[in-house]
């Protein structure tokens, strides 16, 4: 599974490995290999594993359900400083907000990675997008 | 007014070239039709019945003129020749080509426009009271604060897939002109206790399939903590509102559902971790950043000027069409010898909103003699000349008369809102603009128009509600049954600051049987007042429903003109049949006396 | 004049200039509507609309529009939206298919 990142396409196995929340509250699994949340998890659960989790992957049902987002500002605001990233149906369009928000890097699978190829990320990679944030 | 400085410009040069790039993949197939249609629409690209349909934003409808000649190039040389003002500030052209589109949005980023987030499930454009800087009773220019919020929504990261669209008003005075308590968030300018600014923030109204009326959230927010607190709304309803439904999907729903206090806590706590944020994207709005933006709309150089005018008064003794349409489309300004005129884009039996290029032309040119170079678009769908000097006002008149924009009908039975309905619209289940043309060509005597006096007729194609038929003193829906079209009346709406839901009078009319029903409406009133002076919804609040639906379903008629209508409803007879009777018999004598 | 009932027709909009468009013989899409190939059973309707969904380089939304059919052969829509969308606004004859002569239908009174 590609993984998008500013500098492009990284293809990593790890994708396999992330930690579903209910194995990490269970006591399943460590969840320093990653932890995967669906997009309607209450943030505040997290807080006390903050630490010992290494990557936190938002699942993207379908593109156009933007709760993803938000709870990628809020993870932030409750202090998760590690790595968070977008994961599913993410657009290359959408590259610019998932950063904006919080999101280090954003994970596809193939399919969309053949439709929509490196160069159309990296072409909206830098891009800010928000005259407002811009000027402030 | 606001210039765009070099971030404004670098933002919406950005934009246009995406979309150009959307376009390109979408063609190649590197983007699906899934995928590219929430992109369309947010840079105000819809597909409508036979064509495309670009909506430009008007941000809370204020332009100049070079940006309505600009308006009138791109009409004409990319569409059709003409636009349709809409109910949201906003200009709709609707025979753009997909291909022709990203020059178009290039055209208005070269005049400081946008389509811009004019469409889509995201922070619409947002609008505010069309007098904005000229209005007598304004307390406070609201126009900063929808230009702060223009530019704080326009990308913004997080509320670009939101599970609905979310409209956001605000007005700076008592009386209300921008429909806030209809909005997914209605901000009032206020002051509190000690004297400073800041804002009652109303949230959950709306028109649609569940009108609802919006409640206060926050009773008061500083003026600093506005984008904190919008961010806070909008991240709650992000998160929360419903997605398994579009219709239940509004904030509306969240906050019936909810109930207002558990939003209102939900929000609060979200406000509480923002503002704690050291360098999250949303700071509190710096007192710099806020007088900038104020700087650019501080009141233009009015000359000193006595109120009236020697000039004036002559030609108001003289010229009787111009005594009328003074008296109809002018209000008061809040300096001295200026005058706020209404151009009414609802001449008589014409689509309304509609203007051509060559209206838009002789507009921009009137607005720079006379206006200070200014326009505004109502909600109402006419144009406003915000600042017209008293003087000038017999000159103007000619000008307009000239361009066929002189009708004299602003807040009269002809002045109708009409969404564009099932003539341009996808959505659609009936016509609304012939509905329209119908009516202004039944009461197009001007006497009988003056006589009925301030009555708002208000359209829309589908339960959407683009032509707030909910809110109008008489509101037609129109809706499809058994094939063909059927208009449901509503009655006692009310878009100020009283706001009010129109109450449903009853089973639905043929298409034919629409003008027939508000003549009998209007008979009625015409009869029950108690005099010239108790306007239709003074009347209707007075006596209620019962005497009106009486005259809309008399015994007699029962379902008049159903022939068309084949399974039509049978009209019931109303809820007392003395009283409809009565009506009827007052109705009558009302018609002969007017007779046209 | 007798009329078959529960005729239908594909019907979609161009994706470059978002015109109306019918599904006619050999795959192809065109403004006519008197060139659209019927469809006169269910399997007729799946196959049609399988084909409609393979273009969507070319069309988008394409569906199922209901139609009758004249002693002549002619067809006519027989909701007034399908009226509407072939002919163009009901209140500006000067704009869309009806103003170019492509109208082979009328606007009926509603
Ligand atoms: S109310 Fe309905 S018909 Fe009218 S413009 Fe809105 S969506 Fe279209």
């Amino acid at each position: 599974m590609p993984i998008v990142t500013d500098s492009g396409f990284v293809f990593a196995d790890e994708t396999d490995a992330l930690l579903s929340l209910d194995a990490m509250l269970s006591g399943g699994g460590d969840p320093a290999g990653g932890l995967e949340i669906a997009n309607d998890t209450d943030p505040r659960d997290l807080v006390p594993h903050f630490e010992a989790v290494g990557l936190i992957a938002v699942t993207f049902p379908n593109f156009a359900d933007g709760r993803g987002f938000s709870l990628a500002r809020r993870l932030r605001a409750l202090g998760y400083k590690g790595r968070l990233r977008a994961k599913g149906h993410v657009i290359s369009d959408q590259y610019p907000m998932a950063r904006a928000c919080g999101f280090d890097e954003v994970e596809i699978d193939e399919t969309l990675a053949a439709r929509q190829p490196e160069q159309h990320w990296l072409a909206v990679a830098t891009r800010s997008g928000h005259a407002l944030q811009a000027r402030a | 007014m606001y210039r765009y400085d070099e971030f404004d410009d670098r933002f919406v040069r950005e934009r246009v070239a995406s979309f150009r790039s959307q376009v390109e993949r979408r063609l190649s197939g590197a983007l699906t039709e899934d995928e590219f249609k929430p992109l369309r629409l947010q840079n105000g690209l819809y597909l409508q019945l036979h064509a495309y349909m670009l909506r430009v934003a008007i941000p809370y409808g204020t332009l100049n003129s070079p940006q309505m000649l600009q308006l009138a190039m791109i009409a004409e040389r990319w569409d059709k020749g003409y636009g349709h003002f809409t109910t949201r500030q906003n200009i709709q052209f609707n025979w753009p080509k997909l291909q022709d589109v990203p020059a178009i949005l290039e055209a208005l980023a070269d005049v400081g426009m946008h389509a811009i987030q004019t469409s889509g499930n995201c922070i619409r454009n947002v609008t505010a009271d069309h007098f904005a800087g000229a209005a007598a009773d304004e307390i406070e220019d609201p126009r900063p604060t929808a230009e702060i919020l223009r530019q704080w929504s326009s990308g913004h990261p997080e509320f670009a897939f939101l599970p609905r669209k979310f409209k956001i008003a605000v007005t700076g005075s008592p009386n209300d002109r921008a429909v806030t308590k209809a909005h997914d968030i209605g901000l009032r300018m206020v002051r509190n206790a000690a004297g400073e600014p800041g804002y009652e923030v109303i949230v959950g109204g709306g028109l649609g399939r569940t009108p609802m009326i919006g409640k206060v959230i926050r009773e008061f927010l500083p003026k600093a903590d506005l984008l904190a607190y919008l961010e806070s709304v909008l991240r709650v309803y992000n998160l929360y509102g419903r997605r398994d439904n579009k219709y239940k999907a509004r904030i509306k729903i969240l906050v019936h559902e909810s109930k207002l206090e558990t939003i209102r806590a939900e929000v609060e706590a979200e406000f509480e971790r923002l503002m704690a944020e050291e360098a999250g994207p949303t700071r509190a709005l710096s007192a710099a950043e806020v007088a900038r933006i104020e700087a650019y709309f501080a009141p233009p150089a009015f000359d000193d000027l006595p109120d009236s005018d020697a000039g004036l008064e002559a030609a108001l003794a003289a010229d009787q069409d111009f005594r009328a349409w003074v008296k109809t489309n002018i209000v008061a300004h809040r300096q001295s010898g200026y005058r706020i005129v209404t151009v009414s884009i609802k001449p008589i039996g014409k689509a309304p909103g509609d203007a051509s290029a060559d209206q838009m032309r002789a507009l921009a040119d009137i607005a720079e003699r006379y206006s200070l170079g200014e326009l505004r678009v109502s909600h109402e769908q006419n144009i406003v000349l915000p600042h017209v000097r008293a003087a000038d006002l017999p000159e103007v008149f000619a000008c307009l008369q000239k361009a066929d924009l002189a009708t004299a009908n602003i807040g009269l039975i002809t002045d109708i809102i009409a969404c564009p309905g099932m003539d341009y619209c996808a959505l659609a289940t009936a016509r609304s603009i012939p509905v329209a043309q119908d009516i202004a060509n039944h009461f197009n005597s001007p006497a009988l128009a003056a006589e009925i006096g301030k009555l708002q007729i208000k359209i829309s194609g589908c339960i959407n509600a683009c032509g707030h038929h909910h809110v109008g003193h008489i509101g037609i829906l129109g809706l499809e049954k058994g094939g063909i079209e059927s208009y449901q009346i509503t009655l006692g709406g009310d878009a100020t600051e009283t706001t009010a839901i129109g109450e449903r009078a009853g089973p639905g009319f043929a298409y034919d049987e629409v003008v027939p029903a508000v003549r009998r409406l209007v008979d009625a009133y015409l009869a029950l007042r108690t005099d010239a002076n108790e306007t239709f919804l003074q009347t209707y609040r007075r006596l209620g429903a019962a005497p009106f639906k009486a005259a809309l379903y008399p015994a007699d008629i029962g379902g008049s003109g159903s022939g068309a209508g084949g399974g039509w409803p049978k009209a019931k007879a109303g809820p007392s049949l003395s009283a409809s009777a009565q009506v009827q018999q007052a109705a009558h004598s009302q018609y002969v006396f007017y007779h046209f | 004049m007798s009329k078959t009932p529960a005729l239908q027709v594909v019907t979609a909009n161009d994706l470059l200039n978002g015109d109306v468009v019918f599904l006619s013989s050999g795959g192809c899409w065109r403004r006519e509507l008197q060139h659209a190939t019927l469809v006169r059973t269910s399997g007729d309707a799946d196959f049609l609309m399988a084909q409609a969904a393979q273009h969507e380089a070319y069309v988008v939304g394409p569906y199922l529009a209901e139609v009758t059919q004249d002693d002549a052969g002619r067809l006519e829509p027989v909701h007034y939206r399908e009226r509407i969308r072939t002919l163009g606004p009901s209140n500006r004859p000067d704009l869309g298919r009806q103003a170019e002569g492509l109208a082979e239908v009328a606007h009926v009174p509603l």
